[in-house]
């Protein structure tokens, strides 16, 4: 499965993040999940610009990192993770920016790359996967309680691993692997609830729509 | 004595939330005003507006903060529920000396079950919402308590009208057991889910009839807020506002001429050299300071658990066991519901956790011939079995083995749960525990909370019922909620019950305290017995009712 920038920027829309992130602006509002799998399109619904709403953005090596973490937490057959990974980071960081966990996102990189440098010899990200996954696993991170002020294990887990995977499977991108494309934590509407796996509503309620079967709203 | 598990409280970093009020806000009392009410949760808030309609000065106080409503915060709070790392009370800041508790031998986790502040514990409530049924007000007849409603389902029911109005109840005209209504739902139902209809074979060829559920939710745009954008969160409240919270009718009152003052518990209430009425509401302040609000009506609308204590804290030479406490039933009688609940795995795909609420129960088991059993009110679930994102964020494994592992867990699931009813029992109860004190050295709330025989009756009644359904879905029954592993449904109620006998009941039909003539409750805290619906909308309803009252009386 190709993660797109679109597919970033529609998890997002589950925080409802408006920020610019170059030419690709978020709106607000669920993305049609589509019938053919697809994420659909967040910015295509309610877009707007706003241009006093820089995004601030993490550093390079950092961006290396966070992209590099997902790399072994994503699953392997997810293709265009660096793009999913920038632009949500973008996203992410204006919207908390002034709230503790980003500035904790920034501190778990920085306790994982200070690891991966006294384990490895070298930076997180410039590590090869085995590497990358042995660090995150010797520090435990895959054990660890999720804390954001906890020991450096417990706060990678929180700022760094949950902070991915949250990105991936609160979003269509990551439902869609799993069958859910309004998973909990995404405005997904009142319509795909109603599908089956096939997308179709079930027959016995297709003749009314779906509705209550014995009509609207009551009185009796 | 077990103590609460949150009692550390909020951590000092209070990620992604506002900030606490200011604390430039003038929370001096004013002169002495028309009603004062404590509590702005959704009692207070519905109270407040319509007495403010009608032209009367009237002040709220709540003991929690306002909360910034803004989207980005409501999803920063959403997202601190979703995510581990916080402890469920801390979203809503509850927690530390403030909220101290202690319980009896079985634990009660009350600080899970509420929220202070404006907008109160609808801010993390699942907004589901319907009238009890008519055989409610009568249960102590029935042998299901010891007491019957001072009133019946047709005093109540153009309350409950109103009511389904002001909060905008989205239902249908589906559910043949419920009680009669004069006018439609102001919103039409939510269609019923996918889920819904792999279970209705089976309770068709059961003879269970299931029908639409009442939400508190939009459908459509209604009063200003949009339709609910579907964030499959139980709880919080969608961040656009399209699932009703206690705070829209707080705005409301405030912009018909309340004042609403944050952060502001009542310590105690006052009475005059008769003892007959209470003269002031005294409450603290963030500085540190006490003050006095005087007012010619008093109304508490603090919950089944603050409005006791606030009345057994308030004692006097006159009334010396706490106020309206001449029958000796404050706090007695502490009803919650109970959960029932059976869930398997089928051999397809069920399609859970899109919503976070359910679009099908069934009342069919509610009312019974069976002497044995209480009530059961029956939901079919739409979020059986563990949320892939709960179980990505919690699996401790990643990249293809967490994916191998989340495609198991998800994606067969189905369950069917049930509120359960709990008649009144008097060991029951909500009492002050002396041996420890909160933030103002007032003694902390203890609940003293266990389950009868009869509610353990039904609750097996209900599991019989669940696995007979799962069954005939042909479903391999994975995990059972029984009378050994229930728990609260967080609704706590039945600690200053209604009656028209002083003796025997702490208000009277019109929900005034026999003991003084300017004090009401409007709190399921007046509940006789508590049925086994969802409480909101009565409490919604009573509180218009109380509105009514104070409002002749003044």
């Amino acid at each position: 499965m190709e993660l797109t920038r679109r597919d970033a920027l529609a998890a997002l829309a589950g925080g409802t993040t408006l920020v610019g992130t170059g030419a690709a602006v978020v709106g607000r509002g669920p993305a049609d999940p589509g019938r053919d799998g697809s994420a659909g399109s967040a910015a295509g619904n309610g877009e707007k610009a706003d241009p006093g709403n820089r995004p601030i953005r993490f550093d390079e090596e950092e961006l290396e990192a966070l992209v590099a973490v997902a790399q072994v937490l994503y699953p392997s057959k997810v293709a265009g993770v660096r793009e999913f990974v920038e632009t949500y980071a973008a996203g992410r960081f204006e919207r908390r920016s002034g709230a503790s966990p980003t500035a904790g996102v920034r501190e778990a990189l920085q306790t994982l790359d200070e690891r991966a440098r006294e384990w490895e010899g070298e930076g997180y990200a410039a590590l090869d996967p085995d590497a990358r996954e042995r660090v995150l696993a010797q520090m435990g991170a895959n054990t660890a309680e999720s804390d954001p002020r906890g020991t450096d294990a417990e706060r990678v887990r929180h700022g760094v691993v949950d902070e991915l995977l949250y990105a991936l499977y609160a979003s269509p991108a990551g439902g869609r692997l799993l069958g859910i494309e309004n998973p909990p934590g995404w405005p997904g509407g009142l319509d795909a609830y109603r599908r089956g796996p096939d997308g179709r509503l079930p027959e016995r309620w297709r003749s009314t729509d779906g509705r209550a079967p014995t009509g609207r709203r009551g009185g009796r | 004595m077990t103590t609460d598990p949150d009692r550390a409280g909020p951590k000092p970093d209070r990620a992604g939330g506002p900030p606490r009020s200011s604390t430039q806000i003038d929370r001096t009392p004013g002169p002495r005003v028309d009603v004062c009410v404590v509590g702005a949760g959704p009692a207070g808030g519905l109270l407040a507006h319509r007495l403010a309609e009608r032209g009367h000065d009237v002040t709220v106080l709540d003991a929690g903060p306002r909360f910034d409503m803004g989207e980005r915060a409501r999803l920063d709070r959403m997202e601190r529920t979703l995510r581990p790392g916080h402890a469920a009370p801390e979203v809503w800041e509850m927690g530390g000396a403030r909220d101290a508790y202690s319980t009896g031998r079985r634990s009660y986790p009350l600080n899970h079950t509420r929220v202070k502040g404006v907008g109160g514990s609808t801010l993390h409530w699942q907004g589901i919402v319907m009238r009890l049924h008519e055989s409610d007000f009568e249960r102590g007849s029935r042998g299901e308590g010891d007491a019957d409603w001072p009133i019946d389902y047709a005093d109540l029911r153009p309350y409950y009208a109103a009511a389904e109005r002001g909060l905008g109840v989205a239902g249908g005209s589906d559910n043949p057991f419920a009680p009669p209504r004069e006018e439609p739902f102001p919103l039409p139902a939510f269609p019923p889910s996918y889920s819904d209809a792999l279970f209705a074979p089976a309770c068709e060829e059961l003879g269970i009839t299931m029908h639409s559920v009442p939400g508190a939710r939009n459908t459509e745009p209604y009063d200003g807020r949009p339709v609910c954008d579907g964030y499959g969160t139980r709880r919080p409240a969608g961040p656009a506002g399209g699932q009703y919270s206690g705070d829209v009718h707080v705005r409301k009152a405030e912009a018909a001429g309340a004042r609403v003052v944050d952060r502001t518990p009542v310590q105690r209430l006052t009475v005059d050299r008769s003892g007959e009425r209470a003269t002031a509401a005294v409450y603290a302040t963030p500085d540190g300071r006490e003050h006095r609000q005087e007012a010619r009506q008093f109304v508490l609308a603090a919950g089944g658990v603050e409005t006791p204590r606030l009345l057994l804290l308030s004692t006097s030479p006159e009334h010396p066991d706490g106020l309206a406490n001449s029958s000796g039933l404050v706090g007695r009688h502490f009803m919650d519901h109970c959960f029932a609940g059976v869930g398997g795995r089928l051999d397809e795909r069920t399609r859970q956790h899109h919503l976070g609420f359910n679009t099908r129960e069934s009342h069919q088991f509610y009312e019974t011939d069976d002497p044995d059993v209480g009530a059961i009110k029956l939901e079919f679930l739409n979020y059986a079995g563990p949320s892939p994102l709960d179980r990505a964020l919690s699996d401790g494994r990643w990249g293809d083995d967490l994916l191998d592992a989340l495609r198991e867990s998800y994606g067969s699931h189905v369950g069917v749960g049930a509120l359960i009813e709990q008649p009144p029992r008097a060991e029951n109860r909500v009492r002050l525990d002396p041996s420890r004190t909160d933030d103002h050295g007032n003694p902390v709330p203890r609940i003293e909370w266990s389950l009868g025989d009869r509610t353990r009756r039904t609750i097996e009644r209900a599991n019989e019922i669940q696995r007979t359904i799962l069954d005939e879905l042909g479903a391999t029954i994975a995990w059972t909620v029984g009378p050994d592993s229930t728990g609260p449904a967080a609704h706590h109620m039945g600690t200053t019950r209604m009656g028209d006998d002083p003796a025997t009941s702490v208000v009277d039909a019109r929900l005034r305290a026999h003991d003084l003539a300017n004090l009401w409750v409007a709190s399921s805290s007046v509940f006789p017995t508590g049925g086994a619906m969802n409480p909101t909308l009565t409490i919604a309803a009573l509180a218009l009712m109380a509105a009514e009252n104070v409002d002749e009386a003044l």
